[in-house]
């Protein structure tokens, strides 16, 4: 039985030693060398801590020298944290603070950007002075159990600090079995990367190559503002499995751009990270008849996805993209506000219960417990289940149909946000009394609509925000008001502000928007939703 | 053109567009702005950009801008760009 996800990676290194692992737009390393990388570096990082089962934050751009430093810390014992190199200084150093981690990978460069900003250099390990050497495999690793973490991922908190998801070997393990099984994956796969680091998504594609013996190829990041220019990378590359999400699968969805690169060879497209529209999913099938289409879901605490759908009928271009089943050894749960399994059609809150549960938020008590509860329908035994906080209600044909959020969470070009977030952020720019945020849908635009005596330059409020902010939440357009609309009882007026801020159009007397997230918005704000 | 300039700074208000030959490769846009520039360009001037076109050098500096524009129609003293929004 597998514990640890190293197995994987040790077996297919034993294996195919000499196939190339992993390229990232300067070298291509195989099997053998990334090991070889990844034993280095966990010898060096065991010679600096004694601890086991405690975070190492890598702080690097996405490189094969990530991907050594991640497989490094987990032969260390321990469990990785990746940062966002371009998300700014000031967050970082909150997100350090909360994480407390043994040690900081990172290269000299970057490690004085941190420095300048006042972040503790004590715990720095600059990966670019590792030698690489061949002693002995450090063997702290064979010591956990499947339950120990393998990586913390920080997604946005509406509090203005990011929660970190602490996720475990057997998430990982029962998450990555079911996906090779799934979709078929063996060594003549060839993954062309899209997800950062930092994002779960990645998680997939890097597993998929330690299990398999997948080449991965960590697209630069320049190529998906063009989208020819990446299609061409795919076909020079030979890939033929992509995870992506959709936001760059939409701009890629042209006809003309997808036929003007001839030799493409994908097989296997798969999505997740927000919703697909069916307009732009069929564009893509219509250009690859014969390959597998999925579409998968999950938020990154019950370990990347816990549904999938597929795809295996033509759907119309307005039809929504069915999220699907479950996926193996996953239940997912859909409850009404009493608690109640939903019926056929009926919204309610999807719940999962299953091996792929994280352990939950780092340092963080209350949040776990308020996300990670008791089965309401187990009155018996001590059994968790993770309510997502998506609404979602079931199909006849008994596929599950993503609606909205419960809150006020979005998907922005594929980055999970919390609006609360950003808003935090905006009231502590000079001038701004009072800031509410907003996501246009159709536009995928995030609206700041902030009360001031006089007009503040966008370009302020953006580098004031981006003191604290990455980029993905910076809002790119501006409101001012002399007073924030409230409703009766003193809070502001989301929906008015939605509704004139946020380009919703009524059409006979129904909401007319292609995104149901934006629907569900403003049902929540009417006190529809539960 | 100043039209075209306006829409840059509204998107990177912090940089000088005018002048600068390669927005990418010094950083000034990124594909969060790229994707703003061209549903903001399309939105101007009422045009529809390729997927084919959108590749660095018609987006580089405010040169290449225009002349994509010019490709597209715009640019004589015909189209009168749409400024009911801001």
């Amino acid at each position: 039985m597998q514990t640890n996800v190293l197995e994987y990676f040790l077996k297919t290194q034993d294996r195919w030693p000499s196939k190339t692992a992993v390229t990232d737009g300067c070298e291509a390393w195989t099997f053998e060398q990334l090991g070889k990388r990844a034993a280095s570096i966990a010898r060096k990082i065991v010679s600096l801590t004694s601890s086991t089962n405690s975070p190492v934050a890598v702080y690097l751009p996405k490189t094969n020298e990530a991907i050594a430093s991640f497989l490094g810390v987990l032969l260390s014992g321990n469990c990785y944290a990746p940062l966002d190199t371009k998300a700014p200084v000031a967050r970082i150093q909150t997100i350090l603070n909360h994480l407390d981690p043994v040690l900081i990978i990172t290269t000299s460069e970057l490690s004085s950007q941190l420095a300048a900003n006042g972040v503790d250099t004590s715990r720095l390990l600059l990966v670019n002075q590792v030698h690489s050497d061949d002693g002995e495999l450090p063997d702290r690793w064979q010591k956990l159990i499947d339950t120990d973490p393998v990586y913390i991922i920080h997604t946005s908190g509406s509090t203005g600090r990011p929660k970190g998801v602490v996720v475990n070997h057997r998430g990982v393990i029962d998450y990555i079995d079911w996906a090779r099984d799934t979709f078929g994956i063996d060594d003549r796969c060839v993954i062309g990367n899209q997800a950062p680091l930092i994002f779960d998504n990645s998680t997939l594609d890097l597993y998929l190559c330690f299990a398999c013996g997948a080449t991965l190829h960590l697209i630069p990041e320049e190529l998906f503002l063009f989208p020819v220019r990446l299609l061409e990378y795919l076909a020079e590359k030979f890939v033929n499995f992509v995870f992506w999400v959709p936001s760059v699968m939409i701009s890629t969805a042209d006809k003309k751009v997808l036929d003007r690169v001839t030799n493409l060879r994908l097989q296997k497209v798969l999505f997740a990270g927000e919703v697909m529209p069916a307009k732009h999913l069929n564009v893509w099938r219509s250009r690859f008849p014969g390959a597998l289409f999925a579409n998968l879901y999950g938020p990154t605490e019950i370990t990347v996805d816990c549904t999938y759908y597929i795809v295996d009928r033509p759907l119309d271009d307005d039809e929504p993209v069915p999220i699907g089943r479950p996926c193996r050894n996953t239940q997912v749960l859909i409850l009404n506000a009493e608690n109640q399994p939903c019926k056929v059609g009926e919204r309610g809150e999807l719940c999962v219960r299953g091996s792929s549960l994280a352990s939950g938020y780092w340092n963080d008590p209350t949040h776990t417990a308020g996300a990670f509860v008791q089965n309401p329908l187990n009155r018996h035994h001590p059994e968790l289940i993770y309510r997502t906080g998506d609404s979602v209600y079931r199909n006849e044909k008994g596929e599950i149909i993503f609606v909205g959020r419960k809150d006020f969470q979005i998907k922005h070009m594929g980055y999970r946000i919390e609006l609360g977030d950003i808003e935090h952020f905006a009231m502590q720019v000079s001038g701004i009394r009072n800031a509410c945020v907003l996501y246009q849908f159709d536009k995928k635009q995030i609206v700041l609509v902030y009360e001031a005596d006089r007009d503040i330059d966008p370009g302020f409020i953006r580098r004031e925000l981006g003191r604290n902010l990455p980029k993905y939440m910076w809002p790119t357009a501006f409101h001012r008001l002399c007073e924030l609309p409230r409703t009766a009882n003193g809070k502001i007026d989301r929906q008015q502000l939605i509704m004139e801020y946020a380009g919703q159009t009524v059409l006979n007397g129904r909401l007319d928007s292609s995104e149901s997230g934006t629907m569900r918005q403003i049902e929540i704000l009417r006190g529809v939703g539960d | 053109m100043e039209d075209i300039n306006a829409i840059l700074k509204n998107i990177r208000p912090e940089f000088e567009f005018a002048g600068v030959n390669d927005f990418f490769s010094l950083g000034m846009l990124d594909s969060f702005d790229l994707t703003v520039l061209i549903s903001a360009l399309e939105e101007h001037y009422a045009i529809t950009i390729d997927g084919t076109d959108i590749l660095p050098e018609n987006f580089q500096s405010v040169a290449a801008i225009r002349s994509l524009l010019t490709k597209y129609g715009v640019g004589g003293m015909g189209i009168v760009p749409d400024n009911s929004r801001n």
